[in-house]
């Protein structure tokens, strides 16, 4: 339900820009707000950017958490992270490395191997993680503010979807605990067979900056369920959330141990753990660059299993009978959602050529309507990129689009003078062999392409490395059935995008990554399977 | 000897009865009356005296209730909401569950004379988790996408069935209920449920609950009454899709039937039992006697799967008998509401003297009685832990489900001995098996005709074991994600392919 809510909060609520407030002017959060009453209508109304509201809550974890206790990192090292509306530090965090690493691992292992986690009954850590569903719910809007100020996304984003969706899918894993299936196997001759679903043990989890609450969810939730400790790395653009749920969950009864977070960066925390001899498995999200560095590290030490959720290209195929209006409303929530930094945007928009004029027209009409400003502010559809780094390269792409010869039908540029605001951007004609249309920029840029026929546009959005997500835009049924079999990617949304219930997995094709997670098949990573053979004397049937 | 606790003088310290607060027929949401104005009476076996006058629901209350429910699934929002809420309401109603956790174990003990101790700690939070389970499966129905063999694609759906009937019996009126209704309610089914008439009080409490945790109207409606008249309406029904029933095999058969000449609705009966339990010579004596002991006196006897035929190998046998009558003697017959007492009185006049009857059958047909066969005390309806040796397979106490506190126990020599004799049977719902070894355990699991088999144990539920019977213990399963397939159909969708990449 929370994805297809965000399905609607992008595509309708959101369109009609209200007049603004902070989105905190209710309850007690309230109290710390000067009530803004600059207007926000269109991204060229700057004015709102200049001085941001001022979150109304305090930043309680900033150590890191092993062993179930919050402790400063064994250098006694610390980073500040970001405000991306101002680029100004909001705390300064535990820098974790190699040694924390290492404390963390076997504060892990021991949790592992003497307990009580994998040994507790499925309905005993089916009953913790409800009971952290339950204060997640509590805690909604503290954890949604500290989401939107560590990442720029806007509030009413993180406390109406993402904070909800991080509830739901806790529960949902919470589900499975109790029903994780063996299966009794036919032999071939009198023998008795059984698989018994083993928790694979000590997992290594590093979660990226766009979702950093349901990344968790996504990590953690599985993990747990299957009985798993876990050593959790967060980005060190947004660690600031992960710590306060992690929190949360020890409160709700999980014993130390089992979850430990490390705030740090990629070589020095995440490298230790991708490469550690004692984690079992890994996963990880993040940049399909990293997702090599980091398989490379899992081969050289233990050969642990990797799980990767890494970049995308994914193309979204408007075809001819599509209507129009609601087709340009989606492309542009595919792409621009979450300031465009999703794996999955839709950042290929294939257009056929007979509806093509039209389609670009209302789409440069649309992201000139985007309402972008403080991301705490009410009706604002898109806060800032994540960070400096990002919002430098999504500014080289589009230099690069414009200097290829890519028309540019919006934006192009920065929003304002403080913070890393990107105007929403509209290329046109972009043409397949352009760097735009090659690499995953994750930024506020969206490109379309003209097509022909449905063969065409089925080799051009398979021409890429990548292959996690597509969007298919028909009301024909055999056009949809052709396109879904024929695109090489981990889903396909027909006349729909973005739609992450629970239950649906995600992962990709190609370069776009290994496994899958959420849904059924998320558990078979934080799985072992053993095979337990013994003859039959005898038996009265095979 | 067996002792009784309930007498007078003991018997008022522990009694903690609960006020009634619902003796109405619970339809579309509201307690109502019986059309007819109709009540029965509810009895209290401690005393056989009456605990309250219940609404008695014949045919024009099933047909009310299954018109709500018919309304409730064509028209509502119940089998709409996606799984998630389904699953969170029934989360809701399973806090509500222990929040009541104390009255709930007093009215089943009350009701049925089961122990107020084990009510409390297992029937009631197993009402809860059995819900907990089945709502955490409600957004895990997984259709299947199919390989085809031409152009085509191919899928099923898994749709809620319809309106569910459900009648359940008086030994476990709370596991039992929730049992039944909770993978139905996952599913997304609207149901009537009828309770036994002797153990209406929880059910009618339930739909209370159900109520306070958001269950939508006429989703969940309890009509009480007997099975000769609100027990047939509903499985003569027209409008109900599924009838899942627990009880007798001779019920059992009725309500086949009268699926059969009605609208040929789905049937799945949990029916009775004679299950054995083998104890093997290298087993652990002492263990072997207390799983024997607790196979048959748990829940006094009434319990489908009680191991009522236990077969002990000739190696242990003398000392096993030994110990057998040493620990039924020690057994504590009396008040349930007593944490001492082990066994509580037998549920009604009915079973008390059918049990009886049995036990003198068995000592004219040449049975030898270890211990017990006298009923205790002189009120209520309590019997001895009962012991017969020397059964014969012929013998009525080998063959007929008793239900009560009576085991028939008997020598044998061999594994082969042993697997035949104990599916000599037309019953095949569970079996026990105490050993040590391995191939034995393996050989003898595969070779019983029944549906559980618990090795070096007995009883051993969980939410996640399907349960129910071969042969004439019936067919379907309760418990496990079977039991959500119960209350699903499947659908078949298929549409033609043109030019796809693969097949």
């Amino acid at each position: 339900m929370a994805s297809r809510r965000m399905c609607s909060l992008l595509s309708h609520s959101l369109t009609s820009p209200t007049s603004s407030a902070a989105l905190f002017s209710r309850g007690n959060i309230g109290r710390n707000i000067a009530s803004p009453s600059r207007g926000i209508s269109k991204y060229s109304t700057a004015a709102a950017i200049e001085n941001p509201v001022d979150p109304p809550f305090e930043v309680k974890h900033t150590q890191l958490l092993i062993n179930g206790q919050f402790v400063d990192a064994a250098s006694g090292k610390s980073f500040p992270t970001l405000d991306p509306r101002t680029g100004d530090v909001i705390a300064h965090v535990a820098e974790g490395d190699a040694e924390d690493i290492n404390r963390a691992v076997a504060a892990a292992r021991k949790a592992f191997d003497e307990g009580p986690w994998p040994k507790m009954t499925a309905y005993e850590r089916q009953r913790i993680v409800l009971r952290f569903a339950d204060l997640i719910e509590k805690h909604n809007d503290e954890l949604a503010a500290l989401e939107t100020w560590d990442s720029g996304k806007p509030y009413e984003q993180s406390a109406k979807v993402e904070v909800p969706m991080l509830t739901r899918l806790m529960r949902y894993y919470a589900g499975w605990a109790d029903k994780i299936h063996g299966l009794t196997v036919p032999a071939d001759g009198p023998y008795h067979v059984q698989t018994l679903h083993e928790p694979i043990g000590v997992v290594g989890q590093v979660t990226p900056w766009n979702f950093p609450l349901l990344m968790f969810a996504w990590k953690v939730g599985p993990a747990l369920a299957c009985g798993n400790t876990i050593v959790l790395k967060t980005a060190e653009q947004t660690p600031l959330s992960a710590l306060f749920a992690a929190n949360l969950l020890h409160e709700a009864g999980l014993p130390p141990g089992v979850l430990n977070v490390i705030s740090g960066f990629g070589p020095t925390a995440g490298a230790p753990l991708a490469s550690h001899m004692d984690v079992d498995k890994f996963a990880f999200t993040g940049s399909t660059k990293t997702g090599q560095v980091v398989h490379e590290l899992a081969s050289r030490s233990n050969l642990k299993p990797v799980t990767m959720e890494l970049g995308g290209k994914s193309p979204f195929i408007v075809c001819e009978d599509a209507d129009i209006d609601k087709a340009v409303e989606l492309a542009h929530s595919a792409l621009f959602f979450n300031q465009g930094q999703c794996c999955c945007a839709g950042s290929r928009t294939f257009v056929h050529e007979r509806v093509y004029d039209e389609f670009v027209e209302k789409s440069k009409a649309r992201a000139l309507k985007r309402a972008v400003g403080d991301p705490f502010l009410k009706g604002i559809e898109q806060g800032p990129q994540v960070s400096n780094a990002q919002f430098e390269k999504i500014l080289e792409y589009i230099k690069s689009g414009i200097e290829s010869g890519a028309t540019l039908e919006s934006g192009g540029e920065r929003l304002g003078n403080k913070g890393y605001y990107i105007k929403p951007t509209v290329f046109s004609n972009v043409k397949d062999d352009m760097l735009i249309a090659k690499d995953e920029i994750f930024g506020p840029v969206q490109s379309i392409f003209k097509y022909k026929d449905l063969d065409e546009v089925i080799r051009r959005a398979n021409a890429t490395l990548f292959g996690l997500a597509a969007g298919v835009f028909t009301e024909n049924l055999d056009t949809a059935n052709t396109l879904t079999r024929a695109l090489r990617v981990g889903t396909v949304w027909v006349n729909c995008y973005n739609i992450f219930d629970a239950a649906i997995p995600v992962g990709g094709y190609k370069m776009s990554g290994h496994g899958r997670e959420k849904g059924i098949y998320s558990l078979e990573n934080y799985l072992q399977v053993k095979a337990v053979v013994t003859p039959l004397k005898n038996p009265a049937w095979l | 000897m067996a002792s009784q606790n309930s007498d007078d003088s003991s018997a008022s310290i522990f009694v903690k009865n609960p006020t009634i607060k619902f003796t109405k027929l619970f339809i579309n949401g509201e307690f109502v009356d019986s059309i007819s104005g109709k009540t029965f009476e509810t009895i209290d076996p401690r005393t056989g005296e009456v605990i309250a006058k219940i609404a008695e629901g014949d045919k024009e209350d099933v047909d009310l209730a299954v018109k709500a429910a018919r309304q409730a699934f064509d028209h509502g929002t119940w089998p709409r909401l996606p799984g998630s809420e389904r699953g969170r309401i029934m989360m809701k109603f399973a806090d509500l569950i222990e929040e009541n956790a104390e009255e709930l174990a007093a009215l089943e003990t009350i009701d049925g004379g089961k122990l107020f101790s084990m009510n409390k700690a297992m029937d009631i939070p197993q009402a809860a988790s059995s819900l907990r389970y089945y709502a955490g499966a409600a957004d895990k129905i997984h259709g299947e996408v199919l390989k085809m063999s031409r152009e085509l694609h191919g899928y099923t759906l898994q749709e809620p069935i319809g309106v569910v009937g459900h009648i359940i019996p008086w030994n476990f009126p709370s596991i039992m209920f929730s049992v039944k209704v909770s993978p139905a309610l996952a599913a997304g089914c609207t149901m009537v449920v009828k309770p036994a008439e002797q153990t209406p009080l929880t059910a009618l409490f339930y739909a209370h609950l159900a109520k306070l945790a958001g269950i939508p109207n006429g989703v969940l409606n309890v009509v009480s009454g007997l099975g000769s008249t609100a027990g047939s309406a509903i499985s003569s029904h027209m409008d109900i899709d599924v009838v899942s029933f627990t009880g007798s095999t001779e019920v059992g058969r009725k309500i086949l039937q009268a699926a059969a000449a009605s609208n040929l609705k789905v049937v799945s009966l949990e029916l009775g039992g004679k299950s054995p339990l083998i104890i093997f010579d290298d087993a652990d004596v002492d263990m072997a006697a207390d799983l024997a002991l607790f196979g048959i006196l748990y829940n006094k006897g009434e319990i489908c799967v009680a191991s009522s035929r236990v077969y002990v190998q000739e190696g242990i046998y003398e000392e096993l008998v030994k110990k057998l009558v040493e620990k039924a003697k020690a057994w504590v017959v009396g008040d349930p509401f007593d944490p001492k007492v082990q066994q509580g009185p037998q549920v009604d006049k009915k079973q008390f003297e059918k049990i009886l009857s049995y036990i003198e059958q068995g000592k004219g047909e040449g049975a030898t009685l270890l211990t017990g066969g006298k009923p205790l005390g002189e009120k209520g309806y309590f019997i001895e832990p009962t012991i017969f040796a020397e059964v014969k397979e012929e013998m009525l106490i080998a063959k007929d489900e008793i239900f009560g506190p009576v085991m028939a126990l008997a020598k044998f020599k061999t594994i082969e001995e042993a697997i035949k004799r104990a599916n000599n049977t037309r019953y095949g719902l569970a079996a026990g098996i105490v050993t040590k070894d391995l191939n034995v355990a393996n050989t003898v699991s595969r070779s019983i005709r029944a549906g559980t088999i618990w090795i070096n144990c007995y009883f051993a539920f969980d939410n996640d074991i399907p349960f129910g019977g071969y042969k004439m213990s019936g067919f379907g399963k309760d418990f496990g994600l079977e039991a959500l397939h119960k209350y699903l159909q499947v659908k078949s969708v298929v549409t033609p392919l043109y030019n796809t990449p693969w097949l």
